[in-house]
């Protein structure tokens, strides 16, 4: 899937990755979870090496995940239990607190099926915060909600990225998607993947979805959706 | 509940038509040898209330009991290894697959002569016609389990024993209720089949003793007193599991 290819996303940065579907996107973040052994390369986080480290990223998978058995509440503590060393007082606590952040404070006791989608991606985004890492994968966490709660997901995690101030890999086939989030946008124009090329987004924090509009988006934009334009559809 | 209740009408109805038919033909052959009528049955549990369910009724559900407890830790200790190692997994699958093609009942008189009339060889019986079923389902459980699931947890960094504990215990129990559930009468069969062949206690040997007597009612006798025994106890795991998992529902 991936060939000489080399990358890199500094500390801090929302950065997203855009390709169409079937391209190796998700290859990219299950090598860098440990999911997925490397073959050749290596792949650095702080300067060292991944094989020697855990716990370094929180990976948000394409659905959320959350167990059916647990309360949102126990779902988003799971990481906390993993790893062990917290009481169980102070693993409520983080929770409790957490939740509140993402947005559903008092759904800590409701069963995850009570739920709404976008709801459930944020207990689920709350579950990867509580991981503590400061690099965050999140695969297409919104792709299967409709497209209005897309839209305020969007403006939300935005929120969220610019409090929490993490570094963010973000995967998407979504290009509004990405210019709106991200400060840097990597797109996959070929498969195997041997270079991804980069593109800053010329907007600040914070930014709303009118700023969508500006012409050198939209440039951007159309640019974009060029590179990834196949003829063989 | 009142829903519910109504929605068990008709299977009541077709039961109680049944019965009404049963009890006519009955009459009609008039031979309780050949078939002895419900009331007739009842009647019959009734008069010999005595030793049913003072001396052959316990025996019987010890050997349904030990045969069960058997099975469910054979059942999960199979099922376990075979999902934690996959040579482990080609190597048994296929001779339990084959274990269920022996006619357990006919091997049955054999176990008589290893173990006697002690209860052991009524409960292997029950045990080679259990454990089959709760292995299979259990293995079911655990392949169904979303691989997804198993790597967000690997990279929380869980250990094996940690997916074990909070994954697949927890995403295995509806099967093991369902196993159980399946379980339950299997056992009883097994256990009566085990006491009709050879045994001195037990509802299936007194339903043979009665056929040596051309007891008719004293035949059935017993096999009502099995079957809602059966019902009774799966009645009660069906509650346990709708207490243990609310969750279910709501998938």
């Amino acid at each position: 899937m991936l060939t000489n290819l080399s990358f890199e996303v500094r500390r801090g940065e929302f950065v997203s990755v855009i390709g169409p579907s079937g391209c190796g996107k998700s290859t990219i973040f299950k090598l860098a979870a440990k999911l997925f052994d490397v073959q050749e390369g290596t792949i650095l986080v702080n300067g060292e090496n991944i094989s020697g480290q855990s716990g370094y990223l929180g990976y948000m998978p394409q659905s959320d995940l959350l167990f059916p058995w647990r309360t949102v509440s126990e779902n988003v503590m799971l990481p906390l239990e993993i790893k062990g060393g917290v009481t169980k007082e102070e693993m409520k606590r983080l929770a409790t607190e957490t939740l509140e952040k993402v947005g559903l404070k008092d759904k800590g006791e409701k069963m995850p099926g009570e739920l709404s989608g976008g709801m459930r991606q944020r207990a689920a985004f709350a579950r990867t915060m509580l991981t503590g890492s400061e690099v965050m994968l999140l695969d297409e966490p919104f792709s299967a909600l409709d497209y209005l709660t897309r839209i305020s997901m969007r403006e939300w995690l935005l929120e969220q990225y610019e409090r929490e101030k993490k570094t963010i890999l973000f995967i998407t086939h979504d290009v509004e998607e990405a210019l709106f989030l991200s400060d840097r946008i990597l797109v996959i124009t070929e498969t195997p993947i041997s270079k991804l090329e980069s593109f800053e987004v010329p907007l600040g924090h914070p930014r709303t979805l009118r700023d969508l509009t500006r012409p050198e988006i939209v440039d951007l934009k159309d640019k974009l959706i060029d590179m990834l334009r196949r003829d063989d559809i | 509940m009142k829903n519910n209740a109504r929605s068990n009408i008709p299977a009541l109805i077709i039961f109680f038509a049944l019965l009404v038919i049963w009890q006519g033909a009955a009459m009609g052959i008039d031979a309780a040898y050949i078939l002895p009528s419900p009331i007739q049955v009842l009647e019959k549990v009734w008069e010999l209330r005595e030793p049913l369910f003072t001396a052959h009724l316990p025996y019987t559900l010890s050997v349904v009991v030990i045969g069960l407890a058997i099975s469910v830790v054979l059942g999960v200790a199979l099922a376990v290894i075979m999902d934690a190692n996959p040579v482990i997994e080609k190597a048994l699958y296929p001779v339990i697959i084959a274990s269920q093609t022996i006619p357990t009942t006919a091997l049955a008189p054999l176990f008589v002569l290893w173990f006697g009339y002690t209860i052991w060889s009524k409960v292997l019986v029950a045990v080679l016609m259990t454990f089959f079923p709760i292995t299979i389902t259990l293995f079911d459980g655990f392949k169904s389990i979303k691989t997804d699931m198993n790597d967000l947890l690997v990279t929380f960094g869980a250990s094996k024993k940690d997916v074990f504990l909070k994954l697949k215990l927890p995403a295995t129990l509806p099967y093991f209720f369902s196993a159980i559930k399946m379980a339950i009468p299997i056992s009883i069969i097994g256990a009566a089949i085990g006491e009709w062949l050879g045994a001195q206690c037990g509802l299936g040997y007194f339903s043979r003793r009665m056929m040596t007597q051309l007891d008719g009612a004293g035949v059935f006798a017993p096999i009502l007193i099995l079957s809602v025994a059966a019902m009774i106890l799966v009645g009660i795991v069906a509650i346990l599991e709708k207490k243990l998992l609310g969750w279910r529902n709501e998938i």
